[in-house]
């Protein structure tokens, strides 16, 4: 009989903590998926960071560094300086990335280093219990709006993938969602361009997957996932919003 | 004939990295040690190495976690107001058992205060700067030959006790020029560096973390880190003394401080006063021994610092029950530096 179906060698063989309808497990998987089939498992260095991706090593089965919260990219660059030939790609949350580790994101990406940076945006600060990031929408509430994030006073949402593509160091940005089979068959297509320019040598890659939160947002799965493609992909678009050797 | 140089210190602590086979080095400019990432900007380029100026010393603090977590030599410098920033990352580190050196040329503060010499980062150095009970190395050169050597032995003890490890001085030190004779890097015994992250190829995962969050973990890893420490007391200390076989009165004195209590000594040899300097060079581990072993035959000592107080506690904590302890220093700032006929008073009142 021929196997049609398999887990990737790169995610091990062990349960994940996220909550039901998370969106961190196909996320995970596509990310391996692109491992595999670069075939760069063995030669990658991930690099966690702080929020419920902070146990990148659980899960997969390669080299790890657990970086300070909103480090991950000065961290990644560091280790990429040190090992230019080998695979380095960031994992953060958007509290981690779009909130406290802004300056190293932008700076990393600016610089162009060779890495790639998946950014998982799920409106919220999923791990510490649902607070306000910088990416909830307006009207949003979350346990640290109440009355809904309110523009005036909190800022409205940063489209992250719109303003890294601005920088002359990115070479691929793109945004992605995983909540239905067409787009995380697209997705899939995203990350492996996105992996194909660090493995090229080629820049800076950085992509942005809008995921579900069902937990903080109080919301089940299936309400959860049905408002990732319409209330979040109306304001924060699918699309590559940069991509400079037309991959 | 050995080679001499005439360089400053700040440049000394910059070959001696090079010497020591630091090849990769991140920072952000503050005086008084740009000198520093101006060497290095210039000298690392020839030899394959990285320079990065980072956006900003949080950046640089954890570009040097990323290296060392491969199992290189890097290297991070700074001067106080930048050090603070670096603490989370100093204390992640501490916590993944992460080697790595970091320079502080301190100055004055608190705030921005100034740039002039300054001890006031003493605590903030010996007592684990940022969260969570933690120690590092911390080594205090007390002139531009030390600079040099001490950085080499930074790396060393970095590498063997896998921990961070600081070379802390001041703008006296980082900016004199002295003569220097550029050693070589010494012999060392030093681990092979099996935890490194470098790709897994087809062993098994390697995971460099300080999250502990199973049952019982994080005490484990503590009494670790803990047990590494009571072997650098054991192994490491290092200081100086000069003239203290016979000495009635001790001076304790480190880095920048101890050089201008050394030359009030001398004075006061010189009028008939049997006083001695007792220098440490390791501030963590702090040489515990030496001043009980001091003290067991001289009953006074005078502590000067460049600041309000702050080893004197290390002092008080260390020496003979019946010891005698001094304390004269001045805040640091400009024209706050003690003159050493200001020291010799002291000796005199305390004598």
């Amino acid at each position: 009989m021929q196997q049609v179906f398999k887990r990737p060698i790169s995610l091990k063989d062990v349960q994940t903590h996220f909550c039901p309808g998370c969106h961190h497990g196909t996320i995970h998987r596509l990310v391996a998926e692109a491992l595999d089939e670069f075939g760069v498992q063995g030669r990658t260095i991930g690099v966690a960071s702080v929020g419920c991706s902070v146990f990148l090593y659980g899960y997969f089965d390669i080299d790890v560094v657990e970086a300070p919260h909103g480090r991950a990219s000065a961290v990644a660059t560091g280790v990429k300086r040190a090992r230019p030939d080998n695979f380095v790609f960031t994992y953060q949350g958007d509290g981690d990335l779009a909130a406290i580790g802004t300056a190293e994101i932008i700076h990393a990406a600016n610089r162009g280093e060779d890495i790639t940076v998946i950014f998982v945006n799920n409106t919220t600060y999923g791990m510490t219990g649902g607070q306000m990031a910088p990416t909830t929408l307006v009207g949003q509430k979350t346990s640290t709006s109440p009355y809904g994030r309110n523009q005036h006073k909190d800022g409205a949402p940063i489209r992250m993938a719109e303003l890294l593509a601005q920088l002359e160091g990115v070479a691929f940005s793109a945004r992605v969602a995983v909540n239905n089979p067409k787009n995380i068959i697209d997705a899939k297509r995203q990350f492996k361009k996105a992996f194909r320019y660090q493995v090229e040598g080629k820049g800076f890659s950085f992509i942005e997957a809008l995921s579900a939160c069902p937990t903080n947002w109080g919301m089940n799965a299936i309400a959860a996932n049905e408002r990732v493609g319409s209330e979040m992909a109306d304001y924060f678009k699918l699309g590559v919003f940069k991509n400079t050797d037309n991959m | 004939m050995t080679k001499r140089l005439f360089v400053k210190g700040n440049e000394a602590v910059a070959m001696a990295a090079i010497e020591a086979g630091c090849r990769y080095y991140f920072g952000y400019p503050i005086t008084p040690q740009s000198d520093i990432p101006e060497y290095l900007s210039r000298e690392l380029p020839r030899l394959n190495g990285e320079f990065i100026q980072a956006e900003s010393e949080i950046a640089s603090i954890n570009m040097l976690l990323g290296a060392s977590a491969t199992g290189v030599r890097a290297m991070t410098s700074s001067s106080s107001p930048g050090i603070s920033l670096k603490q989370e990352g100093i204390s992640y580190m501490a916590g993944s058992e992460l080697p790595g050196v970091i320079v502080n040329i301190s100055r004055s503060g608190p705030g921005l205060g100034g740039i002039d010499a300054s001890q006031s980062d003493y605590f903030q150095a010996v007592k684990g700067g940022g969260h969570g009970g933690y120690h590092i190395v911390v080594l205090a050169p007390s002139s531009v030959q030390e600079m040099y050597d001490l950085t080499m032995l930074a790396f060393d003890l970095a590498d063997i006790y896998r921990m961070p490890a600081m070379v802390l001085a001041d703008s006296v030190v980082g900016q004199m020029k002295e003569p220097l004779v550029p050693n070589k890097r010494p012999a060392a015994d030093l681990p092979d560096k099996d935890w490194a992250v470098r790709g897994k190829g087809d062993g098994e995962q390697r995971v460099v973390k300080s999250l502990f969050l199973g049952d019982g973990e994080l005490e484990a890893h503590n009494w670790k880190l803990y047990r590494k420490y009571q072997e650098l007391k054991a192994r490491e200390c290092r200081w100086e003394a000069c003239q203290t076989d016979d000495a009635d009165l001790l001076v304790a004195a480190f880095g920048s401080t101890a050089r201008i209590a050394k030359t009030a000594i001398m004075m006061a040899r010189e009028e008939g006063l049997k006083v001695g300097l007792l220098r440490p060079i390791t501030l963590f581990p702090f040489p515990e021994r030496a001043f009980l072993e001091a003290t067991e035959r001289t009953k006074k000592v005078l502590v000067v610092e460049l600041n309000t107080g702050q080893m004197v506690e290390d002092v008080r904590l260390s020496v003979a029950r019946d010891a005698e302890v001094a304390f004269y220093g001045r805040p640091p700032g400009a024209g706050s530096l003690p003159t050493p006929e200001e020291l010799l008073e002291q000796i005199r009142q305390h004598y």
